[in-house]
């Protein structure tokens, strides 16, 4: 992969400029499958993208010294690395990659909530101190999961490249590392049940409690992106490409909006869960769903 | 008015977060604030969302007739709201004080701390009235933003 097509993959499909369009129609989705499910019309489609321009509007309150700047440096990491993470999604067939592109891809896909973690403690309100420790219990809990599941559909497959895994047709096995890392979207998108650092109620806006203006406005748009990257994630290991290209696409994007669908009416259709019940879900749960996954792979590849 | 500004002010019309603040009320009008944007009023049909922090705020729904304790607390929160920003009275405790009028904890009525631009009457007001209400203050509010210097010189 050359610079210009990681640079036209990184700007424009399905980097930036795709993705910050499908992001904010994603955001949309999952209030309006809220708002269905409780019998409302809900926010008029292009919500997300006036909420985005009008807080692009509005003034920051002065902060000085690193702990200011630092405020304004984590949104815009945020959204740079989820806007990367979109970037290496294998949308259309044969669009390149490297290989190990799909640790790089976990690595970026991580990022947003290191930065959600470091901006509540920067903000040094007390609330964002809170959402931000439960953002860190949160994502220890779900990681374990996520990884051994991405882990065990790589290795059984024998490659961390994006492009081949894609490419591969789907065994029973990559199920259930698929199903596994839809168990854990939920926590990993804050939303309902596991959307503990930003519990409105109970500690306002955790982490965001501070931030205004074109800052919240990039934290709203990281969160589209992580939704993008999340949903195209699963999409790529879930249905194999076949040669056509824009049934693939067609395929990937259809998916995804079905990803965001169904997490968005579990996220409507549930209240949120206390900290030590979430930790135990993953602890005792999910992680021994992701162990039979890694163990069944392991054993496979020995037997073969 | 060129074309970006345009569109800063319909979209500004068309997003009004609220941030509700209760400055002694007895608990009537907030029951109706919460109702206005529970299915039955969907108030997210005009893209109200109701917001915990009033840093995210556009428009500061007070209800309440004011006490002394409260008085500080209102003008923080009204400075932690970013420019451009619309208040809301709901009720008639912040618009008269009500039938607490000369109540010696009172410091109201509420236009005498902080600027208010919507007053809704009503004991409490229904749910729909508020809903004009914000609907009001958002339209207030986008031209506000169109007009940053008046702004300024408003809040002085």
């Amino acid at each position: 992969m050359n610079l210009t097509i990681a640079l036209a993959r990184l700007l424009i499909f399905p980097g930036l400029l795709f993705a910050v369009p499908t992001a904010w129609f994603f955001l949309w989705v999952e209030r309006k499958a809220v708002a269905l499910m409780q019998q409302r019309i809900g926010p008029p489609f292009m919500q997300p993208f006036f909420d985005f321009i009008k807080l692009l509007g509005k003034t920051t309150p002065a902060r000085s010294g690193v702990s200011g700047l630092l405020m304004k440096a984590w949104p815009l990491l945020a959204v740079s690395a989820a806007a990367g993470a979109v970037g290496l999604l294998p949308v259309l067939p044969l669009s390149g990659g490297f290989q190990g592109d799909l640790v790089l891809l976990l690595a970026l896909m991580e990022l947003p909530s290191i930065c959600i973690i470091a901006a509540g403690f920067s903000s040094r309100s007390i609330f964002g101190e809170i959402g931000s420790a439960r953002e860190a219990v949160l994502t220890v809990s779900y990681n374990v999961v996520f990884l051994l599941a991405v882990v065990s559909i790589a290795v059984s497959q024998h490659t961390f490249r994006l492009e081949a895994l894609a490419q591969l047709p789907a065994s029973p096995l990559r199920w259930l590392g698929v199903l596994a890392i839809l168990v854990c979207l939920p926590a990993k998108l804050h939303i309902n049940p596991f959307s503990l650092p930003n519990a409105e109620q109970e500690i306002y806006s955790g982490p965001m409690i501070e931030y205004a203006g074109p800052e919240l406005a990039m934290w709203e748009l990281s969160h589209g992106l992580e939704w993008v990257a999340a949903a195209g994630l699963v999409a790529t290991l879930a249905v194999p490409h076949f040669a056509a290209g824009w049934i693939d696409s067609l395929l990937f994007v259809s998916l995804s909006f079905g990803i965001v669908l169904l997490l968005s009416v579990l996220a409507a259709a549930t209240a949120r869960l206390a900290i030590d019940t979430t930790a135990r879900f993953y602890w005792r749960c999910a992680l021994m769903f992701a162990g039979l996954a890694i163990a069944s792979t392991l054993l496979m590849r020995l037997r073969a | 008015m060129n074309l970006w500004s345009r569109l800063m002010c319909s979209c500004r019309r068309r997003s009004p977060w609220i941030f509700h603040m209760n400055s002694g009320s007895c608990n009537g009008c907030d029951i109706e604030l919460v109702a206005s944007l529970t299915p039955r009023y969907d108030a997210e049909q005009l893209g109200v969302r109701l917001e915990g922090s009033p840093r995210h705020a556009d428009i500061l729904c007070i209800t309440g007739p004011v006490t002394r304790n409260s008085v500080h607390a209102i003008e923080t929160v009204y400075g932690q709201v970013c420019s451009p920003k619309a208040v809301v009275a709901i009720g008639s405790c912040p618009a008269t004080t009500n039938v607490f009028i000369d109540s010696r904890v009172l410091d109201g009525p509420l236009n005498r701390h902080i600027p208010v631009d919507v007053f809704v009457p009503g004991c409490p007001p229904r749910p729909d009235a508020i809903l004009q209400g914000i609907a009001k203050a958002a339209e207030i509010l986008a031209e506000r933003g169109s007009r940053p210097l008046v702004n300024e010189e408003n809040q002085q």
